[in-house]
């Protein structure tokens, strides 16, 4: 019995040794991933781009941060695209996992409430994709690599009311989801600013599968075009939804639509309309061709704003964590809102100040079975 | 008025899927007195079996439009009333002389597990259900009427009318509607119970089936979670019609239609659909639980 206590008592220790050996030398990050619920394209798109941006870095060695080399250990954590499991997987990245940064998530309505929990752990987070002005409102740990919606609300409306030569506009929108709202909302406010008329300005709730109602509202409002700030999963049947009553018009979405299921789902219902995103693969730089190449040879398909984000987050973490020459959450914070200068996949970006930065967006449209590159709005 | 006849016959298309759905709740309870919770994830699974096999008539090619369509509606409807046979089987006929909530909880249970062995094996992406009917919008007076809205109409019609003959015609309805009177008493009189419970699960579902498929065709996204929402849509326009009662599912499939699509016209958002839905399953609870066309149940001492 008392030589099973001494063994029990060496297994242990022999543990924690081991345990601090191979912590030693290493940067853990967590990544908080949408990879199941209803958009886990998303969630994929992040891991992959996660998985490749970490294994870039330790490829290569690992980074180099105040003259030592680091590991980078990635754990990727689901968090099922819901509000209070976001919450969850981010506390257990910070206590169980004792990341140093958190990547993700994705979509607004689970960045918000990590956000929280980030903010009050003192723990740098970096939403790659989450637009809505809330996520980094008013906190100094929480960042983003995408622009805010106000940005993306006021392009489309212009786009709309310049490009398209829209006099009105019809909006139907998720009311139960926070990036649908905020964007529709500000899309309303400068289109009408600007001279333009709201006809219909609907609304539906997350899930939902039949729009006819509101769609026959719209339709027979006759807007010049028809806005659709939704997710990829539920775009196309709105599309179907409009056509199939008979409407006709333009129709103009936000960068949920960015990708490339929503042209498996749609087929041809979804040609020729138009959004707004972050990246065109067609006009890239020479750091996004790379990123891309390297992508489709890793995964086999074109990667999408979603993969081109979580990439850019990684890097800007990775900048921020050799700027600040130590693994050290405050001084990482410091370093990533100092940030003047990065040269990403998505475009050059800056922090002013606050955790949005200042970048410019693209228009694509939708022709042929294919994203292409229609043109910039600078900010 | 144009818009109201388009937004009537819109509510019609929903009813006439919730209609084929809330059968198969109705009937189980006619049968079991139970209500089986699992039934919107064995319209999934219908959905499911439904895009496989149109996906696979599509590969093979030089198969015509309208075959494709009737193999893959039979297709399913064979598999999913299978697959309900086995989960009567397995889950619920151990559990006949149990107290009553344990069979809920299992329908529950069962319900989940369908949802979760899905989301395992296919992956939570949406998939896109192929197109099986040419759309072909026609433009009547300013109501657009589309081939598909005929369809789901004049399919679902004609199952129901069906299923209202096997219930009231043939034998084998005599014998369902024999122990739904009286389970006890039924098996005295030399009807084969457990085969007849059975055939009740068999036809629920494979109507449930049809439906899936044609509102795969009507809405062509299909996700593991689709079965929810539409499982309780039709749950509770089985209990507004009269649970238990086939020709009240019917009816209230289409008054459920109606207020999905007739409530974001009166009320100022869409979100009060639920809302409105829920209080008017609250109001038959509270003052005609039986529904509109249910008998009061006599409770024997």
């Amino acid at each position: 019995m008392k030589r099973l206590v001494t063994l029990g008592i060496i297994i242990c220790v022999a543990w924690a040794l081991a345990g601090c050996a191979s912590q030693a030398g290493e940067i853990k990050v967590g990544c908080n991933a949408e990879l199941t619920g209803s958009i886990p394209v998303v969630g994929q798109s992040c891991k992959n781009a996660a998985l490749m941006a970490v294994d870039e870095v330790n490829k290569g060695g690992g980074l180099e941060v105040g003259g030592k080399k680091y590991k980078i250990a990635l754990f990727v954590e689901d968090n099922e695209d819901k509000a209070e499991s976001a919450a969850a997987v981010a506390q257990k990245l910070i206590n169980q996992n004792q990341v140093l940064a958190i990547i993700g998530p994705n979509a607004s309505r689970n960045a918000i409430p990590a956000a929280a929990i980030s903010e009050a752990s003192k723990v740098p987070m970096v939403s790659p994709w989450s637009t809505n002005p809330k996520t980094c409102e008013g906190k100094k740990y929480v960042f983003r690599a995408c622009f805010i919606d106000d940005f993306q609300g006021v392009v489309t409306a212009k786009f709309a009311l310049n490009n398209l030569k829209a006099g009105s506009a019809a909006v139907l929108y998720d009311v139960a989801s926070e990036y649908n709202k905020g964007i529709a909302e500000v899309f309303k406010k400068t289109f009408e600013q600007s001279g333009g008329k709201i006809v219909a300005f609907e609304t539906y709730t997350t899930g939902d599968k039949d729009f006819s109602s509101q769609l026959t509202r719209i339709k027979d409002a006759a807007p010049d075009v028809l806005f659709l700030p939704n997710y990829y999963s539920e775009v196309p049947l709105q599309v179907q939804q409009a056509h199939k009553l008979g409407y006709k018009g333009k129709i103009v979405g936000s960068d949920s639509w960015g990708s490339p299921e929503i042209i498996n789902l749609g087929a041809a219902d979804m040609e020729g309309h138009f959004f707004s995103t972050h990246y065109a693969p067609d006009i890239a730089t020479p750091v996004a061709q790379k990123f891309i190449k390297t992508y489709k040879e890793k995964y086999n398909g074109t990667p999408d704003d979603v993969a081109a984000l979580t990439y850019d987050s990684f890097n800007l973490l990775f900048q921020a964590i050799k700027t600040a020459g130590k693994p050290d959450r405050q001084a990482v914070r410091d370093a990533l809102a100092g940030i003047t200068k990065f040269e990403g996949v998505t475009g050059a970006l800056e922090f002013k100040g606050t955790g949005d930065p200042v970048k410019s967006a693209v228009i694509l449209q939708i022709k042929g079975g294919e994203f292409k590159y229609f043109e910039t709005a600078k900010p | 008025m144009t818009q109201i006849i388009q937004q009537a016959l819109n509510a019609v298309q929903l009813g006439s899927v919730y209609a084929l759905i809330a059968l198969g709740y109705t009937m189980v309870y006619g049968i079991l007195r139970l209500i089986n919770f699992a039934h919107g994830d064995i319209f999934m699974v219908s959905a499911y079996l439904g895009l496989f096999v149109a996906g696979f008539l599509i590969s093979i090619g030089h198969v015509p439009a309208w075959l494709t369509f009737v193999i893959t509606i039979l297709a399913s409807m064979a598999g999913t009333s299978l697959i309900a046979v086995c989960i009567e089987r397995v889950a619920y006929r151990p559990l006949r002389n149990a107290p009553r909530v344990s069979l809920v909880i299992t329908a529950l249970g069962m319900g989940l597990f369908l949802e979760n062995f899905t989301l395992a094996t296919l992956k939570a992406e949406p998939r896109k259900m192929p197109p099986l009917i040419p759309v072909v919008n026609m433009d009547m007076g300013g109501v657009s009427v589309s081939t598909i809205q005929v369809i789901i109409i004049v399919v679902s019609t004609i199952l129901m009318v069906l299923l209202d003959a096997i219930v009231r015609k043939t034998m084998t309805g005599m014998a369902m509607r024999a122990i739904s009177f009286d389970k006890s008493v039924a098996p005295l009189m030399g009807i084969p119970l457990d085969r007849i419970i059975s055939l009740t699960f068999a036809i629920g579902s494979s109507v449930a089936a049809a439906g899936g498929i044609l509102y795969g065709i009507a809405y062509p996204v299909i996700d593991p979670y689709m079965g929810i929402r539409i499982g309780w849509w039709a749950f509770i326009a089985a209990v507004v019609g009269g649970i238990g009662n086939v020709r009240g599912a019917m009816l209230g499939a289409y008054i459920l239609g109606f207020i999905e699509i007739f409530t974001p016209l009166v009320l100022p958002s869409s979100t009060y659909r639920d809302f409105v839905a829920f209080s008017v399953l609250l109001v038959f609870l509270v003052f005609k639980p039986t529904g509109i066309l249910g008998r009061p149940s006599v409770q024997k001492v």
